[in-house]
């Protein structure tokens, strides 16, 4: 019996890692395009990045992705199909072809850049650990946390980055785990700790959770980077090009001042060489990425632009309230850069 | 002559009797039960009355967003206002008809079967559930004759858990029977294969199972085949299951005597006939409590496609929790899922009881 099992068990072994190779795709956009639809791999539920109402119809910054880049493709925002993954299935999904594109709150690691066959196409969202306090402990900066009871909601990295940003400042805590967003929030309210720590992003959705929203603060703080984006299969660069350009164009619109009311009338009448260029006004940008000519026009009318998006799934228009921070453009003081459309 | 009557009884000291007397002997027989029954009431005094202000007189009960959850207690708004996607998940609201339908169907389809009186009832319930399945299929699925598909991944809710729970008994229990059959025969190669099946499905956790069927199957299969994800699950699970039952009938087959394998086998019955008429009706009798065991189990395990992403009762619940709209009813929900899973348990129990008592056509003791 044992040896049985252990015979199994070399077998498995041995087929995972000769199968694990060979999960590439060919032709990714051949393939989507005959079957006229996206299909995308979201997360199973996550406050301002993907929800679904109660009809099934998906909403969420990374969901956005997935609009932008069937926008582009078949002028129809609508045409994505969506798979909900749990973390732990997200890289064999993308790797086996289950999903084209993986939109799933995912941080872009070495690792995971090279060691999964998975290429990131970009950032959609600059996220990092931060800490969530009561205002009346009247802290305002991290630095301030000395000998502090500090609320951990579990994550990959969380606990490391703690412990790594307490020591550096030579300060002291008590931690203590939880493992859902839901006992971590109760846990706050109760007063059993006095600061709670989890990506700024979670932290957000958190507060929503507490009674009197209004009496906690976000730190100014950021201990650690998680650049979100989404991932493509490696080896496909034809298909790795329309998802990274298709959130570029939207990066790029809300630098011009493209916005989903007025993108029909600016792609007339602009005057303005670089939002022509990038509404197929003039060139042909499009038929480079293999995309038609008003992909960027369809993008922005029908998903908005970057701004636009944010605002509506995370920010100031929505439950989250999330300020743009590492997020505004370039040239507001954020990080969010798009190369040029020439 | 004087007649010898007796005088009537008196009755029974006050304290003795009725309410006093059943509180004095239950509850207060001695100093310590004494202090135990305080205690138990302290207890609930403590839990109960902020349950209930929470549950019902501070419950919010109308309306439709999170602004009219006012009072403080309970939001039942928030599973009123969901409760479509938790029952269908995300089967396309108007064709939810077809998942009340595939149920009516069920219920009058199964009901001669509880009439006593009904003549030809083995070939009913024989035909009932080998047309059943395909009925259902069909009306969920749709495809054929004019019905719109609807794929698997847009089930959910409780539809997702029934479907699961049915699936998996149903394809359990004849696998699981023929399982500790064979475990029991005289022939090594089928003995051997059935115990290195019982052991190796019951040797790894429900979890792993599911989890090697959406994580690691997916690598093995050629490029481009996929495998339905709730169909992966729906196999793990019958597989699964199917070892418990068999160590459970296997616990039946034991248990009767030795005598009416030899009476059966005098008889001249040859080995099917033998166990289908004299020993497994017998043994399935005699283990109905332990198969409804492994059916209530089988029925909460189902919730554990969670982590595989399929959207079954607990998982759309979880789902909803995370529209920024409702962010923070996650008690309502998970008390609300708490419920149901009750609800269904201990019907499972009452049937299985009811069962029995209708079957115990002997060795009373």
């Amino acid at each position: 019996m044992k040896m049985v099992k252990s015979t199994l068990a070399v077998l498995t072994t041995a087929a995972v890692l000769g199968v694990s190779g060979f999960a590439q795709a060919g032709a990714t956009l051949d393939a989507v395009q005959k079957k006229g639809f996206v299909q995308c791999g979201i997360s199973d539920g996550l406050p301002g990045f993907s929800y679904a109402d109660e009809k099934g119809n998906y909403f969420g910054l990374d969901v956005d992705v997935c609009r932008a880049v069937a926008a582009a493709l078949f002028g129809d925002a609508t045409k994505v199909k969506y798979s909900p993954l749990t973390a732990k299935e997200r890289f064999t999904a993308l790797q086996s072809g289950e999903v084209d594109i993986l939109s799933r709150n995912t941080t872009w690691t070495s690792s995971r850049d090279a060691a999964l066959g998975l290429n990131f196409t970009g950032v959609n969202y600059y996220d990092g650990q931060g800490f969530l306090v009561n205002k009346k402990l009247g802290v305002a900066s991290a630095k301030e946390l000395d000998g502090a009871t500090v609320c951990i909601q579990a994550g990959t990295t969380t606990e490391l980055n703690l412990s790594d940003y307490f020591r550096a400042n030579g300060m002291k805590y008590t931690p203590i785990t939880y493992d859902t967003s839901d006992e971590s929030a109760k846990s706050v309210e109760a007063g059993r700790c006095d600061v709670l720590t989890s990506d700024q992003s979670q932290l957000y959705a958190q507060r929503i959770k507490l009674a009197n929203p209004d009496q906690y603060v976000v730190l100014p703080e950021v201990i650690s980077k998680e650049p979100l984006g989404p991932v493509v299969r490696q080896g496909d660069d034809e298909w790795f090009n329309i998802v990274r350009w298709s959130l570029f164009a939207m990066v790029n619109a809300e630098e011009l001042g493209v916005t989903s009311e007025n993108v029909e009338a600016t792609a007339k009448d602009t005057k303005n060489p670089d939002v022509a260029r990038l509404l197929g006004t003039e060139g042909e940008f499009g038929k480079d990425l293999k995309l038609p000519k008003d992909w960027a026009v369809q993008i922005v009318k029908q998903v908005g632009n970057y701004g636009e998006s944010f605002d509506r799934n995370v920010g100031a228009g929505s439950e989250l309230k999330i300020e743009r921070g590492l997020n505004a453009l370039w040239n507001n003081g954020g990080l969010q850069y798009a190369p040029p459309v020439r | 002559m004087q007649t010898h009557s007796f005088k009537p009884d008196l009755p029974p000291p006050v304290l003795s009797v009725g309410v006093l007397g059943w509180l004095r002997a239950n509850l207060f027989s001695n100093w310590f039960n004494t202090l135990l029954t305080f205690f138990a009431i302290y207890l609930i005094w403590l839990i109960v009355p902020p349950i209930i202000q929470w549950a019902f007189i501070n419950a919010d009960w109308t309306g439709t967003t999170r602004a009219d959850c006012t009072s403080g207690g309970a939001c039942w708004v928030f599973v009123q206002q969901r409760l479509g996607q938790f029952m269908y998940g995300f089967y396309p609201t108007e064709l939810r008809w077809r998942v009340d339908a595939t149920l009516w169907l069920a219920i009058i389809g199964a009901a001669p079967l509880f009439v006593p009186q009904m003549p030809r009832k083995a070939l009913y319930g024989l035909g009932f559930l080998l047309v059943y399945p395909v009925l259902a299929y069909w009306l969920l699925h749709g495809g054929l004759f004019g019905l719109s598909v609807v794929s698997t991944s847009q089930w959910g809710g409780l539809l997702l858990t029934l479907v699961i729970a049915a699936v998996g008994i149903s394809g359990a229990l004849p696998l699981g029977i023929l399982l500790a059959l064979g475990r029991r025969s005289n022939m090594p190669a089928i003995r051997v294969i059935c115990v290195t099946f019982i052991e190796f499905w019951r040797g790894v956790p429900l979890i792993t199972v599911l989890f090697m069927s959406s994580v690691m199957l997916p690598l093995f299969l050629p490029e481009g085949m996929h495998f339905d994800k709730l169909m992966r699950a729906l196999l793990g699970v019958i597989l699964f299951q199917s070892a418990y039952i068999a160590e459970v009938v296997r616990g039946g087959l034991q248990a009767i005597p030795k005598g009416q394998y030899e009476a059966a086998a005098a008889m001249g019955l040859g080995y099917w006939r033998m166990m289908g008429l004299v020993i497994l009706p017998q043994a399935l009798k005699l283990v109905i409590p332990g198969i409804v065991n492994t059916f209530i189990a089988l029925f909460k395990d189902t919730s554990l496609v969670i982590i595989i992403g399929l959207f079954d009762l607990l998982n759309s619940i979880k789902q909803a929790t995370t529209d920024p709209a409702w962010l923070g009813m996650a008690t309502e929900g998970y008390v609300f899922a708490a419920l149901v899973f009750w609800i269904f348990c201990f019907g499972m129990s009452r049937y299985s009881m009811h069962l029995e008592r209708k079957l115990d056509t002997g060795h009373k003791r």
